[in-house]
């Protein structure tokens, strides 16, 4: 262990055994959700109504959910990583693009700011009141129901964040490397990709992760652009508490599969999501 | 800046070719939305065969929102859930961020867990309480049950429905506003603490004197960017009650979503999108000017 500095306030009367409970107390109950809805989506109906905690552990419900005829979750999951992974991609090179060109290529202050100041703007407003706006535009030029538009919607709703975080590393970058690779001969999209893109790769990786589990995640505007074809894992989800009589085990199951992929980037790729979120919200 | 050599390659064509993805998506995917409610606002549509027919209507969409009772109680429920819940998460995180600074095992355990929940859907947590919440076999009443207390209905109660739903808000962000406050918190100077220490101060003398004071900017920020999320607060909602029972949790983007979507009210929802975005605006703006002047008070 390094000798980390003590910490401001040096946590009041507590002692030690007690300050160590209270975040083991804390940890628990943010675990305990997740926990119980794996447990559930191992239980067959029975053993969920009755509320047993001793059962006989059943895949039933995750065949059910995969393969079972009515099923539509393959295809849902398919669908998210097609459009997760296409709009991360999107904006990416549209950030980093920007970014560059804001700090590197000597715009004048005001565009700048105002670019900056509508991302802020634009990120406030629920995606719910544009996704009108979007679906009565996409559906006159027939990109409704299409990958295509989602992606696009998702990529936007996306790029604030990820112009913020590009453009901190951007920033990053000295300007005397990028003048001195000129000087030597380099063209601007050597400077790009050889110098800048190397630099920044960390941040592609946080935005590019964020910008993923958030595309991954969102609910509203894909409720309201996508169909059956096009429906992305919250919609598989979504339509479960639709149903008269829900299936209580497969909609556990469908949960815990969903959130595989986030959770798998958490434990390889902490220390960037660590990086993305709080420079996203503090910066 | 002069100094940038001339390029043989147009540096005027790399500035705005770089540039111009970032300003087509904002021009075509965020403005001229905007554009289009603004528009749309203004008129009745129908759709005859994928034919959008507009009839202008003029103010009229604007002046039914001040009789649409179910826009007034998502507004209110809005902010009612936005306000508790954000308030509950920034004392508890603080709380536990002040209390665990010194914590060193385990860092990396417990950074792992309290950023998983951020990282799953919200339609998911929704799922996910909505079987905890149940009132024939939740976890919740089961342990209520082990304690010889009856089953309470969570989620179909009016007066518990948006407390429930709180609950869900609350366990979702307190982890990420304890692990932003105490980002904050440790990279503040420690001598002051120990010329404090030295001095005499009481542990809050030091919390009023100093922490509150040097914290004001990380609190201010995290409270900002937690208001706005909850103004958009959709996916959970929409799981666990979609919004009732009756008006018990309509919250407003539920309110934009039935009107423009299941109503297909278009031209009427448009107008209260818009409407919705100037309350947020308003809202957002004047509660960060209050806590920065509060903040900076202390």
């Amino acid at each position: 262990m390094t000798a980390r500095s003590d910490g401001p306030v040096a946590g009041g009367r507590w002692g030690t055994p007690a300050r160590h409970t209270a975040l083991a107390v804390f940890a628990v109950l943010v675990l305990f959700p997740f926990a119980w809805i794996v447990a559930a989506s191992l239980k067959n109906q029975i053993d969920l109504l009755m509320g047993r905690v001793l059962f006989t552990p059943t895949l039933a419900s995750y065949v059910e959910v995969l393969f079972g005829r009515t099923s539509d979750f393959a295809r849902n999951f398919a669908n998210s990583t097609l459009v997760a992974l296409l709009s991360t991609a999107l904006v990416l090179v549209v950030a980093t693009l920007a970014a560059f060109s804001l700090y590197r290529l000597d715009w004048p202050g005001w565009v700048l700011s105002a670019l900056l100041a509508w991302s802020v703007i634009f990120h406030m407003i629920p995606p719910i009141t544009l996704a009108g706006a979007w679906y009565a535009m996409f559906r006159e030029v027939g990109l409704d129901n299409t990958y295509l538009g989602l992606v696009l919607a998702h990529a936007t709703l996306n790029l604030p964040m990820a112009l913020w975080m590009m453009g901190v590393f951007v920033r990053d970058v000295p300007r005397e490397l990028v003048e001195c690779a000129q000087i030597d001969g380099a063209s601007m999209g050597q400077v790009l990709w050889r110098i800048v893109v190397p630099l920044v790769r960390p941040g592609l990786a946080a935005a590019g992760i964020l910008c993923f589990v958030f595309s991954w995640n969102e609910f509203p505007v894909a409720l309201v652009l996508s169909q059956r074809e096009t429906a992305t894992v919250p919609l598989g989800i979504g339509k479960y508490a639709q149903e008269n009589t829900i299936a209580f085990t497969e909609m556990a199951a469908a949960s815990t599969l969903s959130i595989v992929p986030a959770f798998v980037l958490l434990l390889v790729a902490q220390r960037f999501i660590v990086s993305g979120l709080t420079q996203g919200a503090l910066k | 800046m002069g100094t940038r050599p001339r390029r043989r390659l147009s540096p005027r064509a790399w500035k705005v070719l770089t540039l111009a993805p970032a300003l087509a998506l904002f021009l075509l995917l965020t403005l001229l939305p905007l554009a289009n409610l603004a528009a749309l606002s203004l008129h009745e549509v129908e759709w005859l065969d994928r034919e959008a027919v507009w009839t202008w209507v003029g103010g009229r969409n604007y002046a039914r929102i001040a009789e649409d009772t179910l826009f007034r109680a998502g507004i209110l429920n809005t902010i009612v859930f936005a306000v508790v819940a954000v308030a509950l998460q920034m004392v508890i995180g603080f709380t536990l961020a002040l209390t665990t600074t010194r914590i060193t095992r385990g860092r990396v355990f417990y950074r792992t867990v309290f950023i998983l929940p951020i990282l799953v859907p919200g339609i998911v947590i929704g799922a996910i309480w909505k079987l905890m919440y149940s009132f024939d076999f939740g976890v919740i009443n089961q342990i209520l049950l082990l304690l010889g207390i009856a089953p309470v209905d969570w989620l179909g109660d009016r007066s518990l429905a948006l407390i429930s739903v709180i609950v869900v808000d609350v366990w979702h962000w307190t982890p990420f506003c304890y692990l932003l406050l105490l980002a904050a918190l440790e990279t503040l100077p420690r001598d002051i603490y120990e010329a404090a220490e030295i001095d005499g101060a009481s542990f809050w003398q030091q919390l009023r004197r100093l922490t509150l004071p040097l914290m004001a900017p990380a609190l201010v920020v995290t409270f900002v960017f937690r208001m706005i999320l909850a103004f958009k607060v959709f996916d959970e909602i929409y799981l666990l009650t979609g919004g009732g029972p009756g008006t018990a949790t309509e919250v407003i983007s539920f309110t934009i979503y039935r009107r423009f979507f299941t109503e297909d009210q278009v031209g009427y929802g448009a107008a209260i999108s818009l409407a919705t975005i100037g309350v947020i605006a308003v809202l957002i703006v004047t509660m960060s000017r209050v806590a920065t002047s509060r903040e900076a008070a202390t």
